[in-house]
């Protein structure tokens, strides 16, 4: 009996063990859920209810902690990547959009939309530590790799603002091109590539210098220009792609970092907001706010191999065990 | 609120904050303090009337935009070492419009938003004031204005009725109302709407079944006995009309379009002045982050924001936006950058807002709106056009009579 006791105790710890944390989870914008999905499968495994227009996410450095903006409830909610249930809640101050997590994960960042400010958080104490004021509608939000600066950017400002991590203080603002919506690192921290929704462009900015180096451009064939609106953007671990997504153009582009043209564009479903990969990097999966599904992409292939239907607007997508671009 | 005070200290943080630019682009003042740049606001003496008293104008109707506009500049200001002020001025009955903008200009205002009629924008543009200044309409949606009458220092932030009618015909050929019974008001407004409206049917293949007018016999708008009185007159009105499929309201002095929904004759929607309206704003939209201007501006002026403040926001925005690229120091690189590429404007309407350059009109998508919601945005899908599908709304380039002198 003992025997059978502790192996039912060694199987229940398998279960819940972090290396078995092979879902992605989707934000559902106007569904007010999380959607799971199993990435073995590719298959839709559940739909927890979070609250109130659930947007950013984040999770914690061991995996164990899903965190999830809820704009409409000016919170943020936990969720245990495990069990798939929410844990509890902590105030985010006013329409927490987007989140990310220092490193070493005893901090977290939120831009709050409502309010221009880029605000911190002690994880630990969940305690809001202060933050930087920003520009009009804060959203994208970047931690560099040595988790030293906060890239934010504002979207009616058009900016990307950089924020000293430690002092809360604001480094430098980057004019970039009109709405700006996200910020990403590429992996040697040398270099930021922000979207700019309404520009129609990336901005690729010097992580050292600070200055515009130069500009992404996107032509699909078939397309207009106004059409093409960059928002997600995800570099592969190797530093080698990146995939923009490009709403309502209903691609993503995918696009050598180093000659930072566009190679492919990759036809996924309606309105594609933001992606995220699969810890062994070789599905790239993105949400699309439009057709309430999510596009599975083959890194290595190049190709759209799949769909998932997910809940009411998909916004963003979170996967434990890799690291955020 | 206390973001307004704070915003103030924030302004003189800015200062100390911003040593070092990050972007090449805009230049801080030499002696390394803020540039400061007055904006004017003109506005027109005479009120505006509604039949709804829900859609009577507050007292600050279009000029509340242009704050809301300056305090978002202001807010980039802070990082670029630049701030913003507003110089308003409402005209009194007949008062002079040029020397009224000479007053502006001598508070320092070279760029001056205004909610002008067509006349005093005419007279204030043509001055010597408006030699040195730079116009932004936004109150005015006289074809004429950007048309035999166009001139370059006024920019057209306001859609032009052509481009509000192009818009709504879009939509109701869309849905297949192709037959179009138009009522007509008797002000020389209305007239100019129902104009515009008919070379837009004309233009996408809608028809004009038939055409009456309703002439303003100067009743009371809202007279106690106004419910009993118009439930009888209307369907007199609308009775014996060929067959429709849509009637079409050109009430631009709002004396009888809102009374057509529910008392016609005939069992048809109405669109135009009433029912399903094209305009450049409505409180109900909240596509393309929509939501966060609504609500920034709502928590500041506690009311609904109206398309003559979307119109006064984007005029003070574009002018920001100048700012922002360091080409708000005269009027003339002013008018280059919003003419060149780099240009921009986003107004969350789900693309880029530009300037066309035949006749200096903001070029912009135009919401349809039932009064209660957005039903659509034109243009729509499927009216194509070679350069840009936001030129099949408004007069095009090969049509336009504008010739700048």
């Amino acid at each position: 009996m003992p025997f059978q006791v502790s192996r039912a105790a060694f199987a229940l710890a398998l279960m819940t063990a972090p290396a078995l944390a092979t879902d992605a989870f989707v934000s559902n914008e106007k569904g007010n859920t999380i959607s799971v999905i199993d990435v073995e499968s590719l298959l839709l495994k559940k739909t927890i209810a979070v609250g109130q227009r659930p947007r950013g996410m984040a999770v914690s450095p061991d995996q164990k902690t899903l965190y999830v903006a809820l704009g409409d409830d000016d919170k943020i909610a936990t969720i245990d990547t495990g069990s798939l249930t929410v844990t509890g809640d902590f105030d985010a101050g006013r329409d927490p959009e987007r989140i990310e997590l220092s490193p070493d994960g005893k901090t977290l960042y939120a831009t709050n939309e409502d309010s221009n400010f880029l605000t911190f958080f002690n994880l630990e104490t969940r305690e809001r530590l202060g933050g930087a004021r920003l520009g009009v509608e804060p959203e994208g939000l970047a931690v560099s790799p040595d988790g030293k600066v906060v890239v934010a950017t504002t979207e009616t400002t058009s900016m990307a603002h950089f924020v000293d991590a430690d002092r809360r203080k604001i480094l430098a603002n980057v004019l970039v091109d009109a709405r700006p919506r996200m910020a990403a690192f590429t992996p040697d921290g040398k270099e930021v590539w922000v979207t700019a929704e309404i520009g129609g462009t990336v901005c690729i900015i010097d992580a050292e210098t600070r200055k515009i180096v130069d500009r992404v451009k996107f032509e699909v064939p078939g397309l207009r220009a106004e059409n093409v609106q960059p928002v997600g953007v995800n570099i592969s671990r190797d530093g080698k792609l990146a995939f923009v997504s490009l709403g309502p153009a209903n691609r993503v582009a995918v696009v050598d970092v180093k000659t930072r043209q566009p190679i492919k564009y990759l036809l996924v479903g309606q309105r594609v907001w933001h992606a995220a990969f699969t810890p062994d990097g070789k599905y790239l999966l993105a949400a699309n706010g439009l057709s309430n599904d999510v596009s599975v992409i083959d890194v290595a292939a190049l190709k759209v191999v799949k769909s998932i239907q997910v809940g009411e607007s998909p916004w963003e997508l979170a996967i434990p065990g890799q690291a955020k671009p | 609120m206390t973001g307004r005070i704070t915003r103030k200290i924030r302004a003189l943080a800015g200062l100390l904050m911003l040593a070092a630019p990050a972007c090449a682009e805009p230049q801080p003042a030499p002696d390394g303090g803020v540039q400061s740049l007055v904006i004017g606001y003109l506005r027109r003496a005479e009120n505006r009337t509604a039949i709804s008293r829900l859609a009577l104008p507050a007292e600050n109707d279009g000029q509340a935009g242009a704050e809301a506009g300056l305090d978002d500049n202001n807010v980039a200001g802070e990082f670029l070492g630049q701030s913003f002020s507003l110089a308003a001025h409402r005209l009194k009955p007949g008062e002079d419009p040029a020397q009224a903008l000479a007053d502006l200009q001598a508070k320092g205002a070279r760029f001056v938003v205004a909610d002008l009629a067509a006349a005093d924008l005419l007279k204030a543009a043509d001055s010597a004031a408006g030699a040195g200044a730079l116009l932004f309409n936004i109150g005015a949606a006289d074809e004429a204005l950007r048309e035999d009458s166009c001139r370059a220092n006024v920019i057209h932030v306001a859609p032009s009725r052509a481009m509000l009618a192009d818009a709504l015909t879009q939509y109701l050929l869309w849905k297949q109302w192709r037959k179009m019974l138009l009522v007509v008001g008797s002000h020389d407004a209305d007239r100019l709407w129902a104009e515009a409206l008919k070379r837009s049917a004309a233009r996408f293949g809608g028809k004009i079944v038939e055409e009456r007018m309703f002439a303003d016999a100067g009743g009371a708008r809202r007279a106690d006995s106004g419910v009993a009185l118009v439930q009888k007159q209307i369907p007199a009105f609308t009775q014996n009309a060929p067959a429709y499929d849509v009637m079409i309201a050109a009430d631009e002095s709002a004396v009888f379009a809102d009374y057509l929904p529910y008392r016609s004759w005939d069992a048809r929607p109405v669109a135009g002045s009433a029912g399903l309206v094209p305009t450049a704003w409505d409180p109900s939209y909240e596509q393309a982050g929509a939501t966060q201007l609504q609500q920034r501006f709502e928590r500041k002026f506690f009311r609904h924001m109206t398309a003559l403040d979307m119109n006064g926001w984007e005029a003070a925005r574009m002018i920001g936006e100048a700012a922002a690229h360091d080409a708000a120091g005269d009027v003339g690189a002013a008018k280059t950058y919003f003419l060149s590429k780099d240009f921009a404007l986003a107004a969350f309407k789900g693309q880029k807002l530009t300037l066309r350059d035949w006749n200096l009109q903001l070029r912009q998508p135009v919401l349809l709106s039932d009064g209660r919601n957005v039903v659509s945005v034109s243009p729509q899908e499927g009216f194509m056009h070679q350069f840009s599908e936001l030129d099949t709304l408004g007069l095009d380039r090969p049509e336009t009579k504008c010739r700048f002198k």
